[in-house]
């Protein structure tokens, strides 16, 4: 099982992260994402790899529980 | 500073004390005897000792000293430890009377951690201001050397004054020549902090509290507190009490035991703040039959962190002292984590909105969904903390947060501050 977590020194701020995954990032209201911290469904840790990879900062991470 | 002279078996980190002087290495000897040498207790010998004896940290996050121990001794490569005495909580002096009076309790405890995971080196932190610490430091220090009681090699190191300083990453940075800010973990000290060595930090009473096991045994420890805290724990009580100062208390003493050994309360209370600035908030009403323990204190959502009690007495606004540490806790972040850094700065700016009276409609609203998104979201825990305090406040005060936000300030508002800080200086980046 995996779950995501943002390193938040890294994170700018793009929200790049919340458009790939929508299901499970949302962003506040100055544009940080909002990660869920439940253990990632099997059927969304494609998505989520696709999403970290995709960050800038690479700042968003996926951590074995 | 005193203890409390009606529980059986207190004082004891305090035993020694002697009338505000630093304890030298003779009396300390006369108090405590010698340290057992390295073949009475060796390394795995001191890890079964702490483990039975419950030994928990006393820096604020009561986590069980045995566990770290075993991940400082799993972790590759030369060890080193470091002693944490930053007390970068502005209310909290039990870290600089320990420093300052009983430096030979706190160093026999480095001296022991060092030997309990293979480390030659050690590091004693203090922040800068504490000059008094620095001196007893350098006197013990000296004094242990003319008679080889040590086989570590110590030195001390002066941390900014800020109130991320003494967060474990925050000072491990400052060590290696860099800002007090904290770093995102993993990794985590434990494997990789001071010159990327494994590194051991305890809080300064926590080593202390081993400075006792290893000569008292781990049985005598656990004769005091409770079956999940054990021992004593060093509590600084300020604000509305005869003779504030530094306590020692049993785990799951109650609050009103310690309120009568401070001489008992000078004020009716407006309410009390149990943990420091990070801490919670609770009603006056009651508050005497509170346990000071984390078990009991989780019940009503609180936790004794680093060991700070105010009582705040009627005649101060608790909406005032409130935002007044938020505001200061806010502009005492590290800066380098966006949810914290705009987090912060909203909740402080909004408080300080309702307590002039010039609050948005949506001011609570917006409060409480802040300080439930916050916690999680920045490398360190001080976000965390900072929404812990608001929250509380928020719940605890609420009728007088609501006629501030309709009224503006209230006659309390302009009382003297009871929870002060350092004021930040203009030089500071
Ligand atoms: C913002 C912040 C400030 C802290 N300041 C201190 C401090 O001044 N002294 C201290 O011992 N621990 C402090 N801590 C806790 C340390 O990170 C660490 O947990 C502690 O030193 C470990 O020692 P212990 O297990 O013996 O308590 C702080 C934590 C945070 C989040
Ligand atoms: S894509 Fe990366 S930098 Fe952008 S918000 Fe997400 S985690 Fe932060
Ligand atoms: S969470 Fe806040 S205080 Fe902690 S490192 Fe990030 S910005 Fe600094």
């Amino acid at each position: 099982m995996t779950r995501l977590r943002v390193n938040p020194i890294g994170c700018v701020g793009h929200g790049l992260c919340a458009e790939l995954l929508p299901e499970w990032i949302e962003l506040d209201e100055w544009g940080y994402p909002i990660v869920d911290r439940e253990s990632l469904p099997a059927g969304l840790e494609a998505h989520a790899r696709r999403a970290a990879d995709a960050c800038p900062t690479l700042a968003l991470l996926l951590q074995p529980d | 500073m005193a203890t409390l002279a009606t529980t059986v078996g207190l004082p004891r980190l305090l035993s020694a004390l002697s009338g505000g002087e630093m304890v030298d290495l003779d009396r300390h000897l006369d108090a405590h005897g010698l340290l057992p040498s390295d073949r009475e207790l060796d390394a795995n010998g001191l890890l079964d000792l702490v483990e039975r004896s419950g030994l928990r940290g006393r820096g604020g996050a009561a986590f069980p000293m045995a566990t770290k121990l075993g991940a400082v001794r799993a972790a590759r490569g030369p060890a080193i430890v470091v002693a944490n005495g930053c007390e970068s909580e502005p209310i909290s002096a039990k870290d600089a009377l320990l420093l300052h009076e009983l430096p030979h309790l706190v160093l026999d405890g480095v001296e022991l951690a060092a030997r309990a995971v293979g480390a030659a080196e050690a590091i004693v932190a203090f922040e800068t201001p504490n000059t008094a610490a620095r001196m007893s430091l350098e006197n013990a220090l000296s004094e242990r050397r003319a008679e080889r009681i040590d086989s570590t090699r110590f030195s001390l190191f002066a941390a900014e004054e800020r109130f991320l300083s003494g967060q474990e990453t925050a000072l491990v940075s400052q060590i290696d020549g860099g800002p007090p800010k904290p770093t995102f973990v993993p990794p985590r000290p434990t494997d990789r902090g001071v010159g990327r060595r494994p590194t051991l930090i305890q809080n300064v009473e926590t080593l202390a509290n081993l400075a006792l096991v290893a000569r008292y045994g781990a049985e005598w420890y656990r004769e005091l507190g409770t079956d999940a805290e054990t021992g004593s724990k060093l509590v600084t009580l300020a604000g509305a009490v005869e003779n504030p100062g530094v306590y020692e208390i049993e785990f799951g003493t109650p609050l009103g035991a310690l309120f009568a050994a401070a001489g008992g309360l000078s004020s009716e209370l407006a309410g009390v703040l149990v943990g420091g600035y990070f801490g919670s908030w609770l009603p006056a009403a009651g508050v005497g039959a509170l346990e000071l323990s984390n078990e009991a204190l989780g019940h009503h959502g609180a936790a004794l962190g680093c060991g700070a009690v105010v009582a705040l007495p009627a005649r101060s606004c608790p909406v005032a002292e409130t935002v007044r540490v938020a505001i200061y806790l806010a502009t005492e972040t590290a800066g380098q984590c966006g949810p914290c850094v705009h987090g912060t700065a909203a909740i402080a700016r909004t408080l300080h909105g309702v307590a002039e009276g010039k609050a948005s409609p949506t001011a609570f609203a917006d409060l409480k969904r802040w300080a439930e998104e916050l916690p999680g979201r920045g490398a360190c825990h001080h976000p965390n903390g900072l929404a812990h305090f608001v929250s509380t406040a928020l719940r605890t005060f609420k009728p007088q947060f609501a006629d501030h936000a309709r009224h503006g300030p209230c006659d309390g508002c302009a009382a003297e501050p009871v929870l002060t800080f350092p004021q930040p200086s203009p030089a500071r980046p």
